[in-house]
């Protein structure tokens, strides 16, 4: 009963989808203020049964219903009751009803906080996001129904892929999904832009936190995936360019590239046509990540049931949505009028620059990724793309990128001068290349490859920090009127700065991280002694330990430090109840210069075990660089100008509410 | 009009048609099994430095054994190695690997970190043998039998499923195959 009232607010928010694409569309070109008036409240009646059907799910799946096929297939009694919840989005079905939850709950933010957007432009935002919703209820309706029944009524079901038993990953997709879902926002309001043939800073101003927002979400999703992978598989890494980890990154790309020159149209009101396209853009790599991972295209680790039907739909829309928005851009896009004129050497250009190696990058990652596909077909070779490629091709574009990454904050509006912005950095500088050379002259192991990451790590930190010093006149004027700058500094100039010294951090982890670690595989008897980056690690032994729904077998490692006890790890390997599989949780003591990290493998038969053992030196400056990332985009988030949309009023005011001739109206 | 504008469109639409031949010409997971009763071709490669011997397409008669196309660059290969190394410790049924595509310094590497299950490897550097196997994306794991003709092929990583109700069983019969044969 209650998987049917699911199901049928499924079918109503489908039909509410249709009126909310097309009625508020034809008020907007015919302008018809009743017309228009649809808009909202179809979007919060399409976000409302689409909660329905979700609550409806999520309930089927906590009372363990299994005559829900998707219950069955993927639930089991014994779950503890977290995953029992994170199991509604752990399948294909599932995880695609999450994705219209938060497409509509996007579309009803705009119903509710999008008040002083100009009623036409909000009516063709709302109609653009619902006829993306039109195409995924129908998807899921037609080919991936989550309330299916089944006739014979199982006693236990298949139980959740173990390896999504986890809080990292419990929470990896909803984070992901809010990242790829929200520069569904930025796609509407550059098509509905585009239909309105007018795009200026208000416009600007509306897409920014809505791209900081999903770009922010994406951010933390990509770190929990990279986190869980770390800790959980067992092999000590934490990205591995598989075709689903480029699938999100893709976007995440873009996105940072779109935040940067969404920038340049707020303040700027030019580089209007290209950011248009960079949110056309960014909103299809979410989409065609969609595809690679449910259509089976691709072989990857991580694919969902793959099923071909599936991949034809979703290419169809795909085509019907990217094909379409893209000639709509082609027609309309040269009518755009671009604004003010900038030097190459100015703020402006240098995040043209920034866009220029993002989108670099972002078709590196998309050409490595599509292309043993693209040579299956042309020539009938088979090939897979792994790490070697990626290396070899992105790094290269991303060194400059991160050079450049500093400048940019230093240089003015219109035309800058690249020697004085170099002499206000020129002590940034020296601090970042005489780090990088102490650690090369004096540490072990560096090559020009640590080397130069260490150098540029260290130059996103100090570069960023000097160009606040310059901000806030740090030791230029007294310390109470630098405090006093500093708060009333913009939090989206916080959020900048920020984010950069995050991925210096980020960038610093990583590389002293893959540089420097070291590790140790071996077979062990219990008593036995391993060191390992001066930590003496003993095996104590293994016990059987039960779980709530597997049986794990716990290894004990006594670890002391220059014979001093230090502490134990107690890595596992679990095995599953509900399905034969196995998961290994790594033992992991995190310390001030980096993780020890221990995974136990399977006995000889003769006594011993397989263990390895490695030292990650900082490698936590990863997460935390990412974490500081994320912050930057929290507090961007909360500048004041996002909030209050101060140019939109103003112009209502100045020239009227609603249908006010802009400037740059050129196409109508 | 400006024709520059027209790039993306036309751009996507090329990609799309890739898109849409690679699902109906590439059909995932139902890859050609054109090789399946073939004999395997013929090869003689090199090992990966640090093993004992190289691996031939001679290797393959005698004995029903398993193929299994691997590289250290390849994240799924990590993921079925485990079961790759239970095999190997089984012995049952010999596991040869063709090492695909790969630096020699990382597959010993690879191989000394994860444990060697193999009997033997073949060092494939160009990839050729990998192509005459019709390999699709590694890992990739081929069931030969005693006469050295390829009866399953298996894309992608294994998991134990796979390797418990597909890949074991077919093993055993054309084992027991082998004995009726030989009885007679």
């Amino acid at each position: 009963m209650i998987a049917e009232l699911g199901h049928f607010a499924l079918i109503l928010a489908l039909v509410v989808a249709v009126v909310q694409g097309t009625v508020p569309l034809i008020g907007a070109q015919t302008r018809s203020a009743a017309w228009i008036a649809v808009a909202r409240p179809a979007a919060n009646a399409q976000f409302a049964f689409v909660a329905i059907a979700f609550a409806a799910l999520t309930y089927s799946f906590v009372v363990s219903d299994f005559s829900v096929l998707a219950v069955a297939k993927n639930s089991h009694t014994l779950k503890p009751l977290m995953y029992k919840i994170t199991g509604v989005w752990g399948n294909h079905e599932g995880s695609l009803l999450l994705w219209i939850l938060i497409l509509t709950l996007f579309g009803a933010a705009v119903a509710w906080f999008g008040t002083n957007l100009p009623p036409g432009l909000r009516a063709r935002v709302l109609a653009v996001q619902s006829l993306i919703g039109v195409g995924f209820l129908s998807f899921i309706l037609w080919t991936s129904n989550p309330f299916e029944r089944v006739l014979e009524v199982p006693f236990e079901g298949n139980g959740l892929n173990p390896l999504l038993q986890d809080p990292g990953l419990a929470f990896h997709p909803p984070f992901l999904y809010l990242g790829y879902v929200g520069f569904s926002m930025a796609f509407s309001f550059a098509v509905a832009a585009l239909i309105e043939g007018r795009v200026d800073p208000a416009w600007a101003r509306w897409v920014r936190p809505w791209t900081l927002a999903a770009w922010t979400f994406l951010t933390i999703g990509i770190v929990l995936g990279s986190w869980w992978a770390y800790y959980e598989l067992g092999w000590g890494g934490f990205w591995f360019w598989d075709p689903v980890e480029n699938a999100s990154f893709m976007p995440w790309l873009a996105g940072t590239a779109l935040l940067h020159s969404a920038v340049v149209v707020e303040r700027r009101d030019t580089l209007k046509s290209w950011t248009i396209l960079l949110a056309i853009l960014t909103f299809s790599l979410s989409l065609l990540g969609t595809f690679i991972v449910r259509s089976g295209i691709l072989t990857s680790v991580h694919a969902f049931a793959t099923d071909p039907e599936r991949g034809y739909f979703i290419l169809g829309f795909l085509v019907l949505v990217i094909g379409g928005s893209l000639i709509l851009y082609a027609v309309r896009a040269p009518l755009l009028k671009s604004g003010g004129l900038f030097a190459p050497v100015s703020r402006e250009g240098a995040l043209v620059l920034n866009n220029l190696l993002l989108a670099t990058a972002t078709a590196t990652v998309l050409l490595g990724t599509l292309y043993p596909l693209m040579l299956d077909l042309f020539t009938g070779k088979k090939v897979s793309v792994g790490g070697p490629f990626f290396e070899a091709t992105f790094f290269p574009i991303m060194a400059p990128l991160l050079a450049a990454a500093v400048f940019g904050p230093m240089l003015p509006w219109k035309r800058g001068d690249l020697m004085g912005a170099f002499q206000r950095l020129r002590v940034a500088f020296f601090v970042s290349a005489g780090i990088a050379l102490a650690v090369w002259a004096f540490v072990s192991g560096s090559s020009w490859l640590s080397t130069l990451g260490i150098a540029l790590g260290a130059w996103l930190v100090a570069g960023s920090f000097a160009s606040l010093a310059e901000r806030i006149k740090l030791l230029r004027a007294p310390l109470t009127d630098s405090l006093s700058r500093a708060i009333n500094m913009p939090r989206a100039a916080w959020g900048m700065t920020l984010a950069h010294t995050g991925l210096g951090i980020f960038l610093l982890g990583g590389t002293i991280m893959l540089t420097w670690q070291t590790e140790s595989i071996q077979v062990m008897r219990p008593g036995e002694t391993v060191t390992v980056a001066g930590y003496e690690l003993t095996f104590q032994g293994v016990g059987n330990i039960p779980g709530p729904n597997y049986m794990a077998e716990r290894a004990l490692f006594s670890v002391s430090r220059n014979g001093e006890p230090f502490t134990n790890l107690l890595p596992e390997k679990r095995a599953y109840v509900s399905s034969s599989m196995a998961t290994t949780e790594a033992g992991i003591k995190a310390t001030w210069a980096g993780d020890l990290y221990a995974v136990i493998g399977d006995a000889d038969g003769k006594g011993g075990w397989a263990t390895r053992f490695f030292f990650k030196p900082f490698v936590h400056w990863m997460w935390i660089g990412a974490s500081v990332m994320v912050l930057g985009g929290v507090v961007s988030l909360t500048d004041r100008r996002h909030r209050v949309g101060a140019p939109a009023q103003r112009r209502k005011t100045a020239i009227g509410p609603g249908q006010a001739p802009a400037p740059q109206m050129a196409g109508e | 009009m400006r024709p520059m504008a027209y790039m993306p469109p036309v751009m996507f639409a090329i990609v799309a048609v890739a898109l849409a031949l690679g699902l109906l010409i590439v059909k995932p997971k139902e890859i050609p099994s054109a090789l399946i009763g073939q004999p395997v071709p013929e090869f003689d490669l090199p090992s990966v430095v640090g093993t004992p011997h190289g691996f031939s397409n001679a290797d393959l008669i005698g004995n029903v054994s398993i193929v299994n196309v691997f590289a250290s660059w390849c994240l799924p290969c990590r993921a079925e190695h485990p079961l790759w190394v239970e095999v190997g410790e089984g012995g049952l049924v010999p596991v040869y690997g063709l090492n695909y595509k790969d630096s020699q310094e990382n597959a010993s590497k690879w191989l000394a970190d994860f444990g060697d299950p193999y009997t033997s490897i073949g060092a494939d550097l160009n990839g050729r043998v990998g192509v005459d196997f019709g390999v699709y994306g590694v890992p990739e794991t081929f069931v030969i039998d005693g006469q050295g003709f390829i009866q399953l092929k298996f894309i992608g990583p294994i998991d134990r499923f796979a390797l418990e109700n597909e890949i074991l069983p077919m093993v055993q019969e054309l084992q027991a195959l082998m004995v009726a044969e030989g009885a007679e």
